[in-house]
């Protein structure tokens, strides 16, 4: 099988399950004949029609609603945010109508809400949001934040098949600077579980998306430079939290720094945090520490941005600082 | 026919010669058909009734909300779907007509009211807020205006899958000025789903006044604005409202789209069982309880020009409170919840969360002492003999 890019991987997940399941179909805005915004549907239109790849008006709110009560009926909606900034526009449709349906109705709610994320690409406050915390406090919703290739398709298709909603979180910045060979076949990758992305003993780093990229740049650095054995976690998924891969960690190094790229305050590393707290409190030899980006609005100039978010440089410095605690 | 709509509100002052004292001719219903209609609007009057009755003896455990005065427009539009074709419609709080019309018992509103373990929602959600999309209608939610791209959807699947079906959304007022509901409709409108939009004009959303709501003339006006045909009529003429819903469900069937249909009506209630009316200008209510009832206007239209006897809607009458009593008992002695029911069914996977530590939950190092050899300054031992020393 040839390399594949992480924006071909969630292609290649939404054409294999449009081929599969008919019930499946994708919504959004410029996703049809445009092919979208970063060109993921590309191909889609011509290859299924526009009653399956539906170009709609720019409503955040109608396209996830629609979305719900396609759902309903027994379709599998994958709707697009052209970005995910703009999931806010649908917030109240997620949190209030999509996540309580199925406690409050019985009513399943089988569909994804996908997106370009994230920032390091100069795109500005409201083309870099990392969302994800604002609905990580929703019972209901499912979260996943691929930083691979092979967890990019797998876990969309993982995502497509759940029987509830899954908010499916692409780091734009990936989309095209990474590439993997993917095995032949159906390629499926759980939701719910964590991936060890580094082996390692001494310190255990947590973290997902694109800022895992700098964290196992910096675990290679601190095992050059220091003769540290880092343990690198890649969550994968962020609602469920998979609390027995952080304990697991927690146990086997003592020491952990978690590191987003979402803002500090509230941030999904203070939810790891207080969980090891209570989980794993008497394994640990340091305080957790984290490392994130300042509570701002993500500014547009480079040497804005780069100050704001976390860099490789950071994260060593809070691997060296909790090795030597 | 000359008006006797009441005035106040601008939802009271319907247009001079819109509003008839008695209801249209309905010629395409049976006999049977028109009975059947006084059955729901008698059945919606005397359950609300009764939940009032409950309500003060504190059995009702949330508020209570009433459609009277509404039943008309509740019951004559969801009468124009077909149920036998799987036709789906999303109620509003003031609905409980359109969902005794699609199969929703007096057993399930009223253990639904009471928050009993076996009502529809067991237990999880308050009065009329549930769904059974077998028997054709899907709960709403209490942020108004957001069912309507939810009934977009549902009809949008209808459209993809090529089926003969066609859903129904109600929306008040004051649901006209959100953004789901514009969002929604524009989507309906621009796909041709096959949705009906009702926008049940009643003069108030909670204590605002529609004056206050828009600057509309109409609320019909709103459909031009996104290209879709609108009809306004009178609610409280039960066959008017059946008549003109039916036009907008045909043409949806037809795959012509989307329909909106403003039924002018009055809610004569407060918002809830709580809410005193003190907003509302003196006589207003009075007025239309006297002028302009819908089951009142319908009894007369019945006994009347339709020559049906007294004693057939009295035995109507008999069966709605027959119905309602043995309802009743049976919720009465329904159970409530068992309270760890509350953890189940957030998701189909997992099906159950694990109760919290300081409930039934272990899951926690607090609990289970895990303190490794390594971690020496809190080790009691290691305390204890340092003291001894």
């Amino acid at each position: 099988m040839p390399e594949i890019t992480y924006l071909e991987g969630i292609r290649q997940a939404l054409f294999e399950e449009m081929e599969r399941d008919e019930n499946v179909f994708c919504l959004g805005e410029d996703i049809g004949a445009y092919g979208g915004a970063f060109k993921v549907t590309e191909g889609l239109l011509s290859k299924f029609g526009e009653e399956r790849v539906i170009d709609t008006p720019v409503s955040e709110a109608a396209i996830v609603g629609a979305a719900a009560g396609a759902a309903h009926m027994g379709m599998r909606p994958v709707c697009e945010m052209q970005f995910i900034d703009f999931i806010s526009c649908g917030y109240d449709m997620l949190t209030n109508y999509v996540a309580t349906a199925r406690y409050r109705a019985m009513l399943p709610c089988p569909m994804v809400v996908r997106g370009p994320s994230g920032g390091y690409v100069r795109g500005g406050p409201f083309h870099s949001q990392n969302p994800e915390a604002a609905f990580l406090h929703t019972p209901g919703l499912k979260i996943v934040y691929p930083a691979t290739v092979s967890d990019a398709k797998g876990l969309l298709k993982s995502a497509i098949r759940d029987d509830d909603c899954v908010l499916f979180f692409e780091h734009k910045y990936l989309y095209r600077r990474i590439k993997e060979e993917l095995a032949e076949g159906d390629h499926l990758v759980p939701i719910g579980k964590a991936r060890i992305a580094r082996e390692g003993a001494d310190v255990s780093v947590i973290s997902y998306a694109a800022t895992l990229w700098k964290v196992l740049e910096a675990a290679e650095q601190c095992e050059k430079e220091d003769g540290l054995s880092v343990e690198v976690v890649d969550l994968r998924t962020l609602l469920p939290l998979d609390d027995d891969a952080i304990v697991a960690t927690v146990k086997k190094t003592n020491r952990v720094l978690v590191v987003h790229e979402d803002t500090r305050t509230g941030g999904i590393a203070g939810e790891i945090t207080a969980r090891i707290n209570e989980l794993a409190f008497e394994w640990l030899d340091a305080p957790v520490l984290r490392i994130t980006a300042a509570d701002v609005p993500l500014p547009y100039a480079p040497s804005l941005e780069d100050y704001v978010l976390p860099q490789t440089a950071d994260i060593v410095r809070g691997i060296r600082r909790l090795a030597a605690y | 026919m000359a008006t006797r709509a009441p005035t106040g509100s601008r939802a009271g002052k319907a247009p001079a010669g819109q509003l008839r004292a008695e209801p249209g001719p309905g010629a395409a219903l049976t006999r049977e058909q028109k009975l059947d209609l006084y059955y729901y609007m008698r059945l919606t009057r005397s359950l609300e009734e009764r939940l009032v009755n409950l309500y003060r003896q504190t059995k009702v455990v949330g508020g209570l909300f009433r459609s009277l005065g509404q039943e008309a427009d509740a019951v004559g539009s969801a009468y124009a779907l077909d149920r036998s074709k799987g036709d789906v419609l999303s109620p509003l709080i003031r609905n409980l007509g359109s969902m005794l019309v699609q199969g929703a018992t007096p057993l399930e509103i009223l253990r639904q009211y009471m928050a009993k373990g076996d009502s529809p929602t067991r237990g999880r959600e308050l009065n009329i807020h549930f769904g059974s999309p077998e028997r054709g209608f899907i709960g709403q939610i209490s942020h108004l205006g957001d069912m309507v791209p939810v009934m977009a959807g549902v009809t949008l699947s209808f459209k993809i899958r090529k089926q003969d079906r066609v859903g129904l959304v109600y929306v008040g007022d004051g649901a006209t000025s959100t953004g789901s509901f514009h969002e929604g409709i524009n989507l309906a409108a621009v796909q041709r789903c096959p949705l009906v939009v009702i926008v049940e004009n009643n003069g108030y959303a909670y204590s605002t006044p529609i004056s206050r709501q828009t600057a509309a003339a109409e609320l019909k006006d709103k459909a031009s604005g996104y290209g879709i045909p609108g009809e306004r009529v009178d609610g409280n003429d039960v066959i008017a409202v059946y008549e003109a819903t039916r036009r907008a469900v045909d043409r949806a069937r037809r795959g012509e789209g989307v329909s909106l249909v403003e039924l002018v009506t009055y809610r004569r209630k407060g918002h809830a069982e709580h809410d005193n009316q003190s907003y509302v200008p003196e006589g207003e209510i009075e007025r239309w309880e006297s002028e302009n009832d819908p089951l009142t206007r319908y009894v007369g239209w019945l006994t009347g020009i339709e020559g049906i006897a007294a004693s057939a809607l009295e035995q109507i009458d008999a069966r709605v409170v027959q119905e309602i009593d043995l309802a009743t008992d049976e919720a009465e002695r329904s159970p409530v919840p068992e309270s760890d029911d509350a953890l189940i069914g957030i998701y189909a996977d997992p099906p159950t969360l694990e109760p919290l530590w300081f409930r039934e939950g272990v899951r926690s190092a607090v609990e289970k002492h895990e303190r490794p050899a390594s971690w020496g300054t809190h080790d009691p031992e290691t305390v204890k003999a340092t003291e001894d020393a």
